[in-house]
């Protein structure tokens, strides 16, 4: 009989719910909106860490390195502490080299200046680097191609510029073969990228974690055959006359590599072990060199990469959505045992304690569908807000269909979770004793 | 008043109470933390900074060729100081709390070098000639540059500039030499030293920590020749009175953007430059008020809503009270009494779980620690917030007519 009759049942508690809830408005509105700023302001904050905590690279993150070897001479040594993000040109040119990785970039982000063709310069965020990053960060492009590793060998003057400059300096068309003006000398465009912007920017989070991507790329060797200025941390030690010199003793450019298999990883370990044994017999210094492969999301996990800023919010906003859950409690209960009579009628009649407790859960539920309806609503427009504050991610913040599902499973859940103890003590209202206090 | 009755009755409603009793601990340990993190941040974007911040408007000139530094920049200065309402007018490295931080480790030492753990880091502006007099530094002891100092100093084959005269801050004073005056000490950084030759009220550093940071006023001041600044020098400070400066920052970026065509002139006031730099941390701090404002109000709520719940459910006990004799004050008081009871738990409860939040984010967040006050100011709030929120049920129920103990529910 129980399971025929279950489901007539569960459309006669929603109908009873409805009628329950109507009765008694103010307080309805009171709990659906306890509910709805608590679900609000918790998926808004959990939505921005969801967004910022997100793997920038999908489909390759667990196959790109970024290398960090220890070559600091024994006077800058201290023992544990971290190896260095960054190599020195020596170094990174000498593992270029070698190119014992599928694929290897070493970089570093800059400001150029570039003078149009009409109009006043314009200052660009830039990239030199070197021919593989667009292949490993699966680089769309739009027109043209990058320079290959020939360009970069011979120090090519060419550039791969970003849809939105192409957009400015050319009105979008093909602008491949056109010269930029840096300066008094002049690039070629080889390529325009497609829609491209990787955030975090997680091959160098050095300058702005988040936002545009960088207008122009450049082969390194160019640029710096050019004195183009770089941006970012520049750790030196020792006298030298120019930081960017082959064999500065200056810590400054970030290094990947793409290591698609799990035996190239072995091998690419052991081969950076011996690099470094090798500088280490050649007298640069004598502590044990060690060195640091981390993959994409390691890396951002070590560089901490989501604001504490926003961890704290998560914090609060959790802690805030249990007090809007204490409240609904609280109310709910007070709702259930204000029908102590009602139940006791319904228990008389035959009820089981089941049904009563089934009864006041679809209740809960209601109001916690009601008050997920609502706390979406609060969320979009709390993402509306957070998209306007002048943080550097505000414009990455979007909801996607994972995060409204979660928002309604949490509404539903934390309704339930807040209906549960009301109806276990509604659901033990004795009918005689009710009854006869009425 | 006599509070047994009250709490044999809250014994009767143990979950209730108990619910109360958690909401406002909750919502006293989030409001102490939250308050606390807001303060953090209010007091981080009011650092006092001892520049002449009302009156600075700042020009970024990128592009233009470093070797011919030596004749643009005066040619530069010359023209910005004939624009009408300046003061002053110089070029520097950086500024405070822009972000362009070039930093070094000094020592109190010879030999002390970079690296060696008794070094301090350190952050350097570099100022070209008028440079004290365009930002507005305050000399304390000491003197500040004069024409041969920054004549002098140029940059060679180091990051550190060749001169051996610095201005440093009175709080790098204080700590690399506690207790001494710091005039005629000098700050090494083997094979550079530099003798102190004046100390300035506390400059901010262009990149600080958190407002407790005891770094965040270690910066010292050089001279630097326009001529060897090898592109060192590329913000342009233009003094003026308040009123004039934001027709200035136009006017000195049109200036500057008409005299070097290869080059990019971008203008802010000094007060845009602080307020960029504290964006974030003021959106926060809106965020925090935001959430602790609503959170309250919940809590209001959750107490009218489970108040009024009792006053209905004791409608005819009301009603018998009053009948034997109590009056609408007695009514009143009980209720009040009451919720003063369950808040005290609810607080007592609530500075505790505070406190442990606290701890917690210490640990994790690099959070200071809270001041003790925050604790019994937040169990105030909310007691005053309990009595508020109870006050109507709690007239409700005084309004109940003795006449109720003789109907049946």
């Amino acid at each position: 009989m129980r399971g025929t009759g279950q489901p007539v049942m569960i459309g006669y508690y929603l109908d009873l719910a409805m009628r329950s809830l109507k009765r008694n408005k103010v307080l309805t509105v009171l709990m659906v909106l306890a509910i709805a700023v608590g679900i609000g302001t918790s998926m808004t904050t959990l939505t921005v860490m969801h967004v910022l905590s997100g793997d920038p690279i999908p489909q390759k993150s667990a196959d790109l390195f970024r290398v960090g070897l220890n070559v600091f001479p024994d006077d800058n040594f201290r023992p544990g502490e971290e190896v260095p993000d960054n190599l020195t040109r020596r170094d990174a040119e000498a593992l270029l080299r070698d190119a014992r990785a599928d694929r290897q970039a070493m970089m570093s982000a800059g400001t150029m200046v570039v003078t149009p063709a009409q109009g006043d310069p314009l200052s660009l965020e830039s990239r030199y680097t070197t021919a593989d990053f667009f292949t490993m960060f699966a680089v769309p492009f739009r027109f043209g191609r990058a320079w290959d590793r020939g360009d970069d060998g011979s120090h090519a003057r060419v550039a791969v510029i970003s849809a939105a400059l192409n957009d400015q300096l050319f009105g979008g068309r093909d602008s491949t073969g056109s010269m930029l003006q840096v300066g008094s000398q002049s690039l070629r465009i080889v390529g325009v990228l497609g829609d491209w912007s990787m955030n975090p920017r997680f091959y160098d989070l050095s300058n702005g974690r988040f936002g545009d991507s960088e207008q122009v790329f450049v082969p390194l060797a160019t640029a710096l055959d050019l004195h183009l200025a770089t941006s970012g941390t520049m750790n030196c030690w020792g006298n030298n006359s120019d930081e960017h010199a082959a064999d500065a003793p200056c810590l400054w450019l970030q290094y990947w590599a793409e290591l698609d298999a799990p035996s190239t990883r072995v091998a690419y370990r052991q081969y950076l072990h011996n690099y470094m044994a090798q500088q280490q017999q050649a007298g640069r210094f004598t502590h044990p060199g060690q060195i640091r492969l981390l993959d994409v999301m390691q890396w951002l996990d070590a560089k901490g990469v989501v604001p504490s800023d926003v961890r704290l919010q998560v914090w609060l906003a959790l802690g805030f959505l249990g007090i809007c859950l204490l409240n609904t409690v609280g109310l709910l209960l007070a709702k259930f045992l204000r029908r102590s009579g009602e139940i006791s009628v319904r228990r008389a009649l035959g009820a089981s304690r089941r049904a009563i407790f089934m009864q006041c859960l679809v209740e809960a539920g209601v109001v916690g569908l009601a008050g997920g309806v609502c706390g979406l609503a609060l969320a979009g427009l709390g993402l509306v807000l957070v998209r306007h504050q002048p943080t550097d991610y505000a414009g990455l913040i979007r909801m996607d269909p994972s995060m409204l599902l979660a928002t309604f499973v949490l509404a539903l859940l934390s309704s339930l979770l807040a209906g549960l103890l009301p109806a276990w003590r509604a659901m033990h209202v004795a009918p005689a004793v009710a009854l006869k206090s009425n | 008043m006599d509070i047994r009755p009250i709490l044999a009755s809250l014994r009767r409603h143990r979950i209730p109470a108990l619910l109360i009793v958690l909401e406002i601990a909750l919502a006293c340990a989030v409001l102490c933390n939250a308050v606390f993190m807001i303060s953090q941040r209010v007091a981080s974007i009011h650092l006092p900074n001892a520049i002449d911040e009302a009156g600075i408007a700042e020009v970024t000139l990128n592009g233009t060729d470093p070797e011919l530094a030596g004749s643009d920049i005066p040619r530069n200065l010359a023209a910005l100081r004939g624009l009408p309402g300046v003061q002053a007018a110089a070029v520097v490295s950086t500024l405070p709390l822009s972000q362009n931080n070039w930093g070094w480790g000094f020592g109190t030492k010879p030999g002390d070098t970079l690296t060696d753990r008794g070094s301090r880091n350190v952050s350097m502006y570099f100022l070209g000639s008028g440079g004290d007099a365009a930002l507005g530094l305050q000399v304390l002891e000491g003197r500040s540059f004069n024409d041969g100092d920054y004549a002098d100093s140029r940059f060679d084959k180091s990051p550190l500039p060749e001169t051996h005269v610095v201005l440093v801050t009175r709080s790098l004073a204080a700590k690399m030499w506690p207790g001494q005056p710091a005039v005629g000490k000098t700050l090494y950084a083997t094979p550079h030293y530099y003798t102190v030759i004046g100390v300035v009220a506390d400059v901010l550093r262009p990149y600080i920590g958190d407002v407790n940071s005891p770094a965040n006023y270690d910066a010292a001041f050089f001279p630097m020749s326009a001529a060897g600044s090898k592109g060192a020098l590329s913000h342009y400070v233009v003094r003026s009175a308040p009123r004039d400066r934001d027709r200035l920052v136009r006017e000195a970026e049109q200036k500057l953007a008409d005299l070097n065509p290869g080059g990019v002139a971008h203008g802010r006031g000094y007060p845009e430059i602080r307020r960029g730099y504290f964006a974030d941390m003021s959106s926060m701090a809106w965020m925090l008020v935001l959430v602790c404002v609503v959170m309250l109000a919940v809590t209001a709520f959750g107490i009218v809503g489970l108040t009024s719940f009792w006053v209905n459910q004791r409608r005819r006990q009301i009603g018998i009270r009053r009948a034997v004799g109590a009056t609408r004050g007695h009514i009143l008081q009980y209720f009040q009494t009451e919720n003063f009871v369950l808040s005290t738990g609810g607080v007592a409860l609530g500075m505790a779980l505070a406190f442990g939040i606290n701890v917690y984010l210490m640990q994790r967040y690099e959070m200071a620690r809270m001041p003790w006050f925050y604790l019994p100011a937040g169990a105030i709030a909310l007691w005053l917030i309990g009595q508020a929120s109870v006050l109507g049920p709690a007239l409700r129920a005084a309004a109940v007519p003795p006449v109720v103990a003789t109907r049946s529910a």
